[in-house]
C-alpha cells in the first residue's frame, strides 16, 4: 500500500471512530436532530450527488423518490394514523418501500432519459411539484395536507428505534453502507460505463454500451437510496405529509448537495449537517423571520465562489498549501507526482 | 419590516430587569426565569397570521411585564411555516436545546396534531395549544400535557347552520370548501347543525390553493339558496372576486376565516360579495362589550404605527386565549414549576377564566376549551368592513352538545364525512 | 356535460391558457437564446405584480382612470430592470456554465420571495381592470350568457404578445441576429456581434414579458406568496410540452396546458392538477424535444 493510501485509511479509520463515539459526548439533542437529520436527509441528497456526478443526471425528483417510500410504510404499518388496512410489519413494509421507490426511481428515468441535463432538471422538477400537489390533493389514500402520522419505526432487539443514540447508529451504518455502496459502484464496470456515457454518450454507444439503459439504471439505483433516505425521514419525523416533499424541500436537497460539492458523495453529507445547522440556530445567528435570505445568500455564495461546494474549496485549499513542498514541474498534477515516487522508493 | 423586537433585544431588556431584582428580598426558592417557549408560522402561506399572533404574544407579554408568578418570564420565538415537520422540528429545539419550560403554540392543524404527539414524549413539559384547530388535538388520543384553551374548527361553526335554516329559511345550501382539514371540520359543524334543522347540502371541493376557481361557480346548482363558502387567505380572494366577477348574486354564510381582518384588509370587487356574509367565530370585530373593546384598543395601541386600525384576527386570539391561561395558571402556583409541573397542570386543568372578548373558558375532561361562539354579520362600519357580533351562542363543547360517544363514533370529519347526517 | 357548460369551460380553458402563454413566452426566449433556465422566472412574475401594486394603489385611490396602464408599465419596467440586473451581475459571465446558472437563479428566487414576503407582506392583493374591461360582456353559448370582459382581454393581449413577438423575431435586425443567435451562437459570436449585449436585451424582454404577466394576471386573479413557484412550474410544462425556444410550441403549449387544466378541475377536481403532468409525460415519451420544438442534438 502507498504512503498517501496508508494516511488516507488511517483517516478514514479516525473518522470512523469519532463518528462511533459521537453520540456518547453529545447531548442528545446534537444526536437526534442535528447528527441524525443530516443523515437521513444527507441520504437523499447523496442519491441526487451520485446521479449528478456519476451519471451527469441533475434531478430534482429524489424528493418525489423519497416520497414514494415514507409514504408507502406510512399506508402499511401498524400505528400508523389514520389506521390503514394492510398492517404490515416493518420487517416486509421496509423492503415493500424500497422496491417502490426503486421502481418509481426506474420510471422517473424512463420518462427523463431521453432528454439532456437541464431539460432534464425541469423535467424532474415538474414531476417533483406535481407529485407534491397529488399528495396533497389525495385525500382517501394519503389524508391530504395533514398527511400520516405516528410512524414511529420498528423496535431494533426490543428497544425502539427512536430511542436517540440506537437511531443514530441505525442510520449511520445505513449511511456508511450506501456511501459505500455509491463508491463501490463508481468503481465497478456500470459506474465507469456511466462516467463514459456522461462524458461522451456517442463514443460510449459507439462501444456498444445502451446509453438509455445504463441512465435508467442509473436512476433505479438512485431511487433505491434516496428510498432508504425517505424509510428514515419518515421515521425521524414520525410520519410524512406533502410539505416533506413540498418544492421547498425538494430545494433544500438539491442546497445541501451543491453546499457539500456534487463532485464527492462525501460531500452530500457534509453540506446536509451545514444545512441543517444552518437551519436550526439561524434564529439565533439571524432574525428567524429572513431564514430564507440567508440560506438563500449563502448558496448564490458557494455558487459562485466555489461551483464545486466546501468539497471543492477544501481540496483547493489542500493542494494550494501542499504547492511549496512540490517539485515545480509537477505542481499542477500531485497525484502524477506520487506515483512517480513511489517505484524509486521500491 | 421588522414589526417585533428581535429574540436578542428581548432577552437583553430580561436580562438587565433581572439584574435589578438580585437586591429585592428573595421570595422564591428558584429565581431563575420560566423559559416560555412559542411557535407560529412567520413564513409560508399563514406568515400573515403569524405575525397577528405574535403581536397578540408580545402585547401581553410586555402588560405583564415579563413576569408571571413572581418570576421572570424569558420569551424564545420559533417559527415554522405551516408544514408538520418543520413545526416538529422547532419544537424539538425549542425543548431540546432552548430547554424551555412551557411550550405555546402552533398555529395550524396539522402542525398542531405533529406537536400533540411530540408531547407525549416529554411529559416533563407542558404544551399550551396556539391557534390549531383541527378536532383531533384533543379529542382523539389526547396527550396529557397538551391543553387548549381555544375553541376548534368546529365549535367556531356553532350556531351558523340552524340560524340558516330557521332563521334565513335557506332550504339548499351548497358548500364550497377547501379540500384540506381546516375545511373539513367547518363544513361538518355546520353540516351537522344545518342538516338537523332539515336543510339540504350539495358539496364542491377544490384542492387548497386553487386559483381559478371559474369552472367551480359554473357548477353551482342553481336551486342553491345560498353559498357556505370556507375558504381563507388566498383562496377567499380569489373565489369571491371570480364570483363578483361572475355576477353571482346568492346569499353569502362564511367560513371563520373568509369573514377575516386578512381578507377585509385586501382590496376589490370581492367586498361587495362580502357585505352582508353571516359567519360564526370566536370572536367578531365590533362587539358591544367593554373588555373586548379595551382589548382592541390596546392591541391598536401597541400596533398601529405598524398596521394602522387593523384589529386581531381569529387566529391571533386564539393565542391570547392560551397564553392568558397559561399566566394565570402561573400565577395561581406563584410560578411553581418543580416535580415536573405538575402543579402548574393542576392548575391548568382547573382553570376557568373570562377571556379578552369576555367569554367563560373552561376545560373538558380531554383539556379542550368550552366557550362561547358568536354570529356575526359583516358591514362597513367606521369606513372599513367588519363583522359584527349579533349573537352569542354559550358555552360551546366540543362535540357541539351531543353526546361524545355519539359524536366520536361519527369518525373524524373529512371529504367522505362532511357531517350530512341526522345525529 | 351540457353544451353550455362545456363552452364555458372552453372558455376558461383560452382564457388561462393566454396568461400561460405570456409567462411561459418570456421563459422560452430566454431559454431558446442563451439555454439559460431561468428558475427566477416565477419571481419576475411577482416583481412585475407588486411593482404595479405599489404603484397602483395610490393612483386608483385618486381616481385616476390610467392608473392600471401606468400599473401595467411599471410592472413591466420592475420586472426588466431585475431581469437585467440578473443577467449582467451574475448570469452573464457564467455563460455557458447553463447548471451554474440555473443553481444562481434558484438562489435568487429563494432571496427574492423572503424579501418581497418582507416587504409587502403575506396577504393576497389584487389590481382591478380599467372601467371599460370591468365586468362581463354578452358571449352566446355559455352558461348565464355573459363572460368576464377582463378574461376576453386576456387573450386579446396574449395574440397582441404572439404577434408583437413574431414580428421582432422575424422583421427586425435583433430578430435575425437572436434567431441566428439560436442556431448558433458561436457562429454569431464570430460574426462580430456583441452575442453578451444582445443576451441582456433578450432577458430583458423575457423578464418584462414576466413582469407583464404579473399584472393581467394579478387582474384576473390573486397574487401573493407561492405563486411565484406555481408560475415557474406553469412555464415549465408549458414550454416542455409545447417546445423550448419556439414560439408557435410555446402557445401551442400553452393551449394545451390551459385546457387540460380547467377541463380535469370540472371533470375530476381533486386530482386535476395530475392532468398537466400527465399530459407532459406522455409529450415526453413521444416527442422529448416538445411538439413543436427542435429535434435534440
Amino acid at each position: 500500500m502507498s504512503i498517501p493510501g496508508t494516511l488516507k485509511t488511517i483517516a478514514s479509520v479516525l473518522v470512523l471512530a469519532a463518528l462511533i463515539a459521537l453520540p456518547f459526548w453529545s447531548p442528545d439533542f446534537w444526536t437526534t436532530n442535528i447528527f441524525v437529520r443530516s443523515m437521513v436527509y444527507g441520504i437523499v441528497a447523496l442519491s441526487l450527488t451520485f446521479l449528478a456526478h456519476y451519471g451527469g443526471l441533475l434531478s430534482l425528483a429524489q424528493m418525489v423518490v423519497a416520497g414514494v417510500a415514507g409514504y408507502t410504510i406510512a399506508v402499511s404499518v401498524p400505528g400508523a394514523i389514520p389506521a390503514n388496512s394492510l398492517q404490515l410489519p416493518y420487517a416486509v413494509a421496509i423492503p415493500l418501500a424500497l422496491v417502490l421507490s426503486t421502481i418509481t426511481g426506474l420510471l422517473i428515468g424512463a420518462v427523463a432519459v431521453r432528454t439532456r441535463e437541464i431539460y432534464l432538471l425541469m423535467i424532474t422538477l415538474a414531476i417533483a411539484v406535481s407529485f407534491y400537489f397529488f399528495v396533497q390533493a389525495s385525500v382517501e389514500y394519503l389524508n391530504g395536507y395533514e398527511g400520516i402520522r405516528n410512524v414511529l419505526g420498528p423496535d431494533i432487539f426490543g428497544v425502539p428505534l427512536r430511542t436517540p443514540k440506537i437511531f443514530y447508529f441505525v442510520t449511520l451504518a445505513i449511511s456508511l453502507a450506501l456511501y459505500v455502496l455509491v463508491l463501490y459502484l463508481s468503481r465497478a464496470q456500470f459506474g465507469l460505463v456511466l462516467q463514459g456515457i456522461r462524458d461522451n454518450p456517442r463514443r460510449v454507444a459507439a462501444l456498444g454500451y445502451n446509453v438509455a439503459l445504463h441512465r435508467i439504471a442509473a436512476f433505479g439505483v438512485a431511487g433505491f437510496i434516496a428510498g432508504a433516505g425517505g424509510v428514515l425521514i419518515t421515521i425521524f419525523n414520525i410520519g410524512i405529509s406533502p410539505g416533506t416533499v413540498s418544492t421547498h424541500s425538494t430545494i433544500n436537497i438539491l442546497i445541501m448537495a451543491v453546499i457539500g460539492g456534487l463532485g464527492r458523495p462525501i460531500g452530500a453529507f457534509i453540506g446536509a449537517i451545514i444545512f441543517t445547522i444552518v437551519d436550526t440556530f439561524a434564529a439565533d445567528l439571524y432574525d428567524r423571520d429572513r431564514f430564507n435570505t440567508l440560506i438563500g445568500a449563502v448558496f448564490i455564495a458557494i455558487v459562485v465562489a466555489s461551483p464545486d461546494g466546501v468539497t471543492g474549496f477544501a481540496r483547493r485549499v489542500t493542494e494550494l498549501l501542499r504547492k511549496p513542498f512540490q517539485i515545480p514541474a509537477a505542481a499542477a498534477a500531485p497525484d502524477q507526482l506520487i506515483e512517480a515516487n513511489v517505484p524509486s522508493k521500491g | 419590516m421588522t414589526i417585533n423586537p428581535n429574540r436578542r433585544q428581548v432577552l437583553k431588556g430580561t436580562a438587565a430587569i433581572a439584574g435589578t431584582a438580585i437586591f429585592a428580598p428573595a421570595v422564591h426558592a428558584n429565581p431563575a426565569p420560566i423559559k416560555l417557549g412559542t411557535l407560529a408560522s412567520l413564513e409560508g402561506p399563514l406568515a400573515v397570521n403569524g405575525q397577528d399572533a405574535y403581536r397578540v404574544v408580545e402585547l401581553l407579554l410586555e402588560e405583564a411585564n415579563y413576569t408571571a408568578g413572581g418570576r421572570k418570564i424569558e420569551w424564545i420565538r420559533e417559527s415554522s411555516n405551516a408544514k408538520p415537520d418543520v413545526a416538529l422540528a422547532r419544537t424539538r429545539k425549542l425543548v431540546e436545546q432552548d430547554a424551555v419550560d412551557l411550550v405555546l403554540g402552533p398555529l395550524s392543524g396539522a402542525e398542531g396534531i405533529a406537536v400533540r404527539d411530540y408531547s407525549r414524549t416529554v411529559p416533563t413539559k407542558t404544551f399550551i395549544n396556539g391557534s390549531s384547530a383541527s378536532q383531533d388535538n384533543t379529542l382523539r388520543n389526547a396527550s396529557p400535557n397538551y391543553f387548549r384553551f381555544n375553541t376548534d374548527g368546529t365549535q367556531w361553526t356553532a350556531g351558523l347552520g340552524e340560524y340558516a335554516k330557521n332563521e334565513q329559511k335557506f332550504d339548499e345550501i351548497t358548500v364550497v370548501a377547501s379540500d384540506y382539514a381546516f375545511g373539513y371540520s367547518q363544513v361538518f359543524g355546520f353540516s351537522l347543525e344545518y342538516t338537523r334543522a332539515g336543510g339540504k347540502i350539495n358539496y364542491l371541493w377544490t384542492p387548497f390553493g386553487t386559483s381559478d376557481y371559474t369552472s367551480l361557480i359554473a357548477q353551482i346548482p342553481a336551486s342553491s339558496n345560498a353559498l357556505y363558502v370556507v375558504y381563507g387567505g388566498s383562496d377567499g380572494l380569489a373565489f369571491l372576486t371570480q364570483y363578483a366577477q361572475a355576477g353571482g348574486k346568492l346569499p353569502l354564510l362564511g367560513g371563520t376565516l373568509l369573514a377575516d381582518q386578512t381578507l377585509f384588509a385586501a382590496r376589490g370587487p370581492h367586498r361587495q360579495v362580502l357585505e352582508g356574509t353571516i359567519s360564526a367565530a370566536p370572536i367578531g370585530d365590533h362587539y358591544d362589550n367593554p373588555v373586548w373593546k379595551d382589548f382592541l384598543a390596546r392591541y391598536t395601541k401597541r400596533w398601529s404605527k405598524d398596521i394602522g386600525q387593523q384589529t386581531p384576527g381569529t387566529l391571533a386570539f386564539a393565542y391570547s386565549a392560551n397564553l392568558q391561561a397559561t399566566l394565570l395558571a402561573l400565577k395561581a402556583v406563584d410560578g411553581d414549576l418543580s416535580n415536573d409541573q405538575a402543579a402548574f397542570r393542576e392548575a391548568l386543568k382547573k382553570l376557568t377564566f373570562r377571556n379578552y372578548i369576555d367569554a367563560e373558558v373552561k376545560l373538558d375532561h380531554n383539556r379542550q376549551a368550552i366557550s362561547d361562539n358568536f354570529l356575526n354579520k359583516v358591514e362597513t362600519r367606521d369606513g372599513r368592513l367588519q363583522t359584527v357580533v349579533f349573537k352569542k351562542i354559550s358555552n360551546v363543547n366540543q362535540t357541539l352538545g351531543f353526546p361524545e360517544d355519539k359524536y366520536v363514533a361519527l369518525g373524524a370529519p373529512s371529504r367522505a364525512n362532511p357531517g350530512n347526517v341526522k345525529l | 356535460m351540457s353544451v353550455e357548460m362545456f363552452a364555458t369551460v372552453a372558455l376558461n380553458g383560452l382564457t388561462v391558457s393566454a396568461l400561460y402563454f405570456i409567462v411561459a413566452i418570456g421563459f422560452s426566449l430566454i431559454f431558446g437564446l442563451m439555454r439559460t433556465v431561468n428558475m427566477a422566472h416565477g419571481t419576475l412574475y411577482l416583481i412585475g405584480a407588486y411593482a404595479g401594486v405599489a404603484i397602483f394603489y395610490p393612483l386608483y385611490d385618486q381616481g385616476q382612470p390610467y392608473a392600471w396602464i401606468v400599473a401595467l408599465v411599471a410592472g413591466m419596467a420592475a420586472a426588466a430592470v431585475f431581469g437585467v440586473i440578473l443577467q449582467v451581475t451574475l448570469l452573464g459571465w457564467m455563460q455557458g456554465q447553463e447548471l451554474r446558472q440555473t443553481l444562481v437563479t434558484i438562489g435568487v428566487s429563494i432571496i427574492a420571495a423572503d424579501q418581497l414576503l418582507a416587504i409587502f407582506g403575506g396577504n393576497s392583493q389584487q389590481f382591478f381592470a380599467p372601467d371599460p374591461l370591468f365586468g362581463s360582456v354578452p358571449v352566446p353559448l355559455v352558461q348565464t350568457g355573459k363572460y368576464s370582459a377582463f378574461r376576453l382581454f386576456q387573450v386579446a393581449v396574449a395574440v397582441g404578445v404572439g404577434i408583437g413577438l413574431w414580428l421582432l423575431l422575424h422583421k427586425t435586425k435583433l430578430g435575425i441576429i437572436v434567431r441566428a443567435g439560436v442556431d448558433d451562437r458561436a457562429m454569431l459570436s464570430a460574426c462580430g456581434v456583441n452575442v453578451a449585449l444582445v443576451a441582456v436585451i433578450v432577458f430583458g424582454i423575457g423578464a418584462a414579458l414576466a413582469g407583464l404577466a404579473g399584472v393581467i394576471g394579478g387582474t384576473a386573479q390573486p397574487f401573493g406568496q407561492e405563486k411565484d413557484v406555481q408560475f415557474l412550474l406553469t412555464s415549465l410544462v408549458v414550454v416542455i410540452v409545447g417546445g423550448m425556444g419556439s414560439l408557435p410550441g410555446t402557445a401551442l403549449g400553452a393551449l394545451l396546458v390551459g385546457m387540460a387544466e380547467q377541463f380535469g378541475q370540472s371533470l375530476f377536481p381533486t386530482y386535476s392538477v395530475m392532468f398537466s403532468l400527465l399530459l407532459m409525460v406522455i409529450v415526453l415519451a413521444v416527442r422529448p424535444e416538445g411538439l413543436l420544438g427542435k429535434r435534440l442534438a
